[in-house]
Formats: C-alpha cells, structure tokens, sequence
C-alpha cells in the first residue's frame, strides 16, 4: 500500500500550496495572510528571524491543528477535506528530536513505516534504501542514543522520506549541528530535491545556508516580507548581499 | 486507508510500547514494588486489626491482603494510565506526539491505538504481580485469572483515556506531576480498594458516598468480581459509561478543529 504514490490520484500541480493563510492566538495574530507556492523539485528557503511565525506555520502545515481562515493544499489535495491524501504526500522532520533513544534506528523507522500503513517488509527496505543513500546503512541496529547529532539528523530525514512524499517540510533542522554537519545536511538535502524531485520547505534563520539557486521566502512578523530568487530579492530591496537584503526586509529583528 | 494498513499501524503503536517498556526496566521495578510494598507490608500489618466480614464475591472470611489484591491490580493500572499520557506529555514536549499525530490515519485511530497499547503494557504488570501474590498466598481460581482480562482491559481505557484528558489540558510536565497527586491518590484511596463499601460508610457517609460516585470504585469491584468468576453487572456498566465519556472528550481535546491544542499555542512551543 503506497497513498504517497505521485503516479496515482489527482494531478499534482503544486507540491504545496498556501493561500491567504491568517492565524492567531487568543487574539493575537502570528500569521497574517501567508501565500506561497512550491513545485515539484523546488528548493525553497523560509527564511525568518525567530519568532517569525515559521513553526506556527509548520504547525498548520502538519495539521497539528486547525487553520481557519485561507488554505493549504498538499499536492493538489485540501489539508482540511482530504487530510488522509494530504499528510501521506508530506514528510516532515520537526524542529525538536523525535527519535526514541533507546531504540534501534531500524526499530525507529519500522516505527515510523507502521504510522504510514506499510508492512513491515516494505518499510524495512525502504529504510536500507534511505539510509543507503545517506551512506548510514550500517547503523542500521545502532541504538539512536549512540549517534552523533548529525547523524540523529540524518535519520530523521530518511523517516520523512520513508513513505515516499512530495514534500518534504523541515522546520530548523540544523539547530544543534557543528558547522561541518550543517553544510553536509544542506547539500544532502539539495541532492534529493535535484534528484528525486521532492519539494523541500526549508525553514531556517541563518542566512548562510541559502544557495544561489534556492528560492528564498522571507516571513517577519508572520508576513510574507518578500519572495523570489536570490538576486530578486538583492534588485528589490537593493542589498549588495542576502544578509543585507535580509536586514531590510526584517527590520527590528535581534541580529 | 485499508484495513490491513490499519492493523499495521497499530501493530506498530503497540510495538513501540512494548519496546519502550522492556527498556525502562526501572519503570517496570517501580511499577511492581509499589503494590508489593502495600501487600506485603501493609496488608500483612493490617491483616490483624481489619479483618474483612464476609463480602461479595468473597464465600468465606478472608484475611486481608486477600482483599486489597484487586484493589493494587487497580492501582497498576491506575499509575501505569497516568504515566502513559505523562509520556504524551513529555512526548509532545519532545516532539514523538508530533510524530504520531502526521500520521495519516485519522486521529481518533491514533489516539485509541496508543491507549490499547498502554493498556497491554499495564496488563502485562498486572499478571506479573498477581503471580507474586499466588506465591505468595493469594490464590484465586484458574478461571478467575482469565475471566479477569476483559476486566483489565477496560480499566486500562478507563484510566488511558482520564490520563489523555488530563495530558491534553496540561501543557507543562511540572504541573502534570501535581495533577497526577490529586487525581491518583484520591481516587485510589476514596474508592473500596483498600475497604469495603460498608466499612467506609462505618467511618463516614461523605466518604462512603464520593467512593460510591468514585468510578474507580467500580473498577476494582469489576476486577474483584471477575477474580472470583462472578460478574458484577453493575460495576461493569458503569465502567464501561465513564470509559466511553472520557474516551470522547480525549479524541475531542486532540482534534485539530475543536482540540485544547490550538488554543493553548500547541505543543513544541518554539515560534
């Protein structure tokens, strides 16, 4: 069984599709009419201060809980009417560690195959696939506990890919890596958009992981502050570098 | 969703469980000292100045640490139903909650899922301690010790489904840890665990009528009942009412639309 199949189902025009989204709590908005887009196989970098809104906006993504005012479609399907569709074309991989410790990684993914609805069989090749790909194979029957950082990361996004998404959402995964992790992660990460198609939401505050060729959405205050290519965004605000450019579009935020 | 993916989903929510239970090894020490400490200190200690007169189902005078022995079964269940959704607590606070909630099956599937699984784990608990206690003396009939699983296995809703509530309207781990003393103490001590119905109302009406209302109370006679091969109709209908109330309102409290969740900024915290 395979929902996350592209070939099946609805065409998919949009990986992910994010209309007018508003959001508040108790009174006080953190998200103010959101819109943005991604294709299939599209790199895009949502780059935002802290407290930018960017894990709400993770939230109503995953559904944690209810938007109420705009949309969110996941390939093509509406995240409210067809969540089933919806949640089994996206991965995720959240902000915090999600891992159990005490388990294998192999026993993590079974984990993770089962919430999806595959057979053990299917899963447990699907994870050699994945972890092959990220050169990790042969952790397969580590316990999570004795990984690097790094690692942990690693795994976490062979998780979200395990289904087979479209998407792929990840919510400050760097937080925590030395340097070295970092850059590897970003480029492993670009490697499997380039190659496999996935679109990839990229949320982030640090400007140096944007490469030239991503797409860049910048959210302040929980508004879309400017979006579009790296040199789009230097002609719009006429920053010499993204770090300029950034300072602009976010002003009043702590460095 | 077919129905076999289903089965898969739970086979793998309930594996987690069992995984994460074999290596807590302390937890499983801490959740069978506990009754043993009452049965055996306690009880023994007791056995002189309460003996019980003859109650239902019991056919004979029994000695006392006959009579709390469904009662710390209850007790299990009771701390193994709150130290399940405290871990859904910490879990959401770590992140696995989320985990289980991108799942594609529907919610409500998921949430009843985690709780059978808990209630496999505290089941498992129970039957190591009910072999204790046969060595130890506290022999029911064979029969009894099957008939006791359906029993067990409502009580374990029954407490899952409180402790998800609780978990769903906390959102810090500190104050979950309070909440946990005034829900498991009272309702473990206000309830016919420790004394017959009748020998609480001796003591005081009040006391005797919040046990009454106390559907823990009913828990532990369901238990007791069924130990003994009698069914306690009852008891088990009142269980099986408050299990199905609590259960709605803790798929309701995690529902994305209507949830608590939104409202109170959602687990994870961050931005």
């Amino acid at each position: 069984m395979n929902l996350a199949g592209g070939s099946r189902g609805a065409p998919q025009p949009v990986a992910l599709e994010v209309r007018n989204l508003s959001f508040s709590y108790s009174g006080e908005p953190v998200l103010d009419d959101v819109s943005l887009a991604l294709k299939a196989g599209e790199f895009a970098v949502l780059l935002g201060p802290n407290g930018a809104g960017k894990t709400t906006l993770f939230s109503l993504i995953t559904r944690l809980y209810d938007h109420r005012q705009g949309e969110i479609r996941v390939g093509g399907f509406d995240l409210r009417r067809h969540s089933v569709q919806a949640h089994a074309r996206m991965g995720v991989v959240f902000q915090q560690p999600t891992l159990d410790q005490d388990l294998t990684v192999k026993q993590n993914l079974a984990y993770h195959g089962a919430l999806h609805g595959m057979t053990p069989g299917i899963a447990s090749q699907r994870a050699a696939r994945q972890l092959a790909r990220l050169d990790m194979q042969d952790n397969l029957g580590l316990r999570v506990r004795h990984l690097s950082g790094g690692q942990r990361r690693r795994v976490e996004i062979a998780r979200g890919l395990l289904h087979e998404p479209r998407l792929l959402l990840l919510d400050e995964p760097t937080v925590g890596l030395d340097i070295a992790s970092r850059r590897a992660l970003v480029e492993h990460v670009h490697r499997l958009c380039r190659e496999e198609g996935v679109a990839v939401l990229w949320a982030t505050h640090l400007i140096d992981e944007v490469q030239p060729e991503d797409r860049v959405i910048v959210l302040h205050r929980g508004q879309v502050r400017a979006k579009g290519g790296v040199a789009d965004l230097l002609a719009q605000t006429g920053g010499a570098t993204l770090g300029e450019a950034f300072e602009r579009l976010t002003p009043g935020a702590p460095a | 969703m077919s129905l076999a993916a289903h089965g898969h989903c739970l086979r793998g929510i309930v594996g987690r469980e069992l995984l994460r239970f074999v290596h807590q090894r302390s937890r499983f020490v801490a959740a069978l000292v506990r009754p043993l400490v009452w049965l055996f200190v306690f009880a023994a200690g007791f056995r002189m100045a309460l003996g019980v007169a003859m109650t239902e189902p019991y056919q004979t005078y029994i000695l006392y640490e006959v009579y709390i022995v469904p009662g710390l079964v209850g007790m299990i269940q009771l701390f193994n139903g709150m130290q399940s959704s405290l871990s859904m607590v910490y879990d959401r606070e770590m992140g696995s909650m989320r985990v289980l909630l991108v799942s594609p099956f529907p919610r409500w599937y998921l949430l009843l899922c985690k709780l059978l699984a808990g209630t496999l784990v505290s089941i498992l608990q129970v039957y190591v301690f009910l072999a204790i206690a046969y060595l130890y003396g506290v022999q029911a009939p064979a029969m009894g010790y099957v008939l006791m699983l359906p029993a067990l296995i409502v009580t374990g809703f029954l407490v899952g489904a409180l402790g998800m509530l609780l978990s769903s309207l906390v959102r810090q781990l500190e104050n979950f840890a309070g909440i946990m003393n005034f829900v498991i103490f009272p309702m473990f001590f206000l309830s016919s665990a420790l004394y017959p119905l009748w020998r609480l109302r001796e003591g005081s009406e009040l006391v005797h009528w919040i046990a009454v209302l106390n559907p823990f109370t009913h828990a532990v006679e369901m238990i007791r009942f069924a130990m003994y091969v009698r069914f306690n109709v009852e008891a088990t209908l009142i269980v099986l009412a408050t299990t199905m109330v609590l259960l709605a309102l803790a798929i309701l409290a995690y529902n994305p639309a209507k949830g608590m969740m939104a409202r109170k900024g959602g687990p994870g915290g961050g931005d």
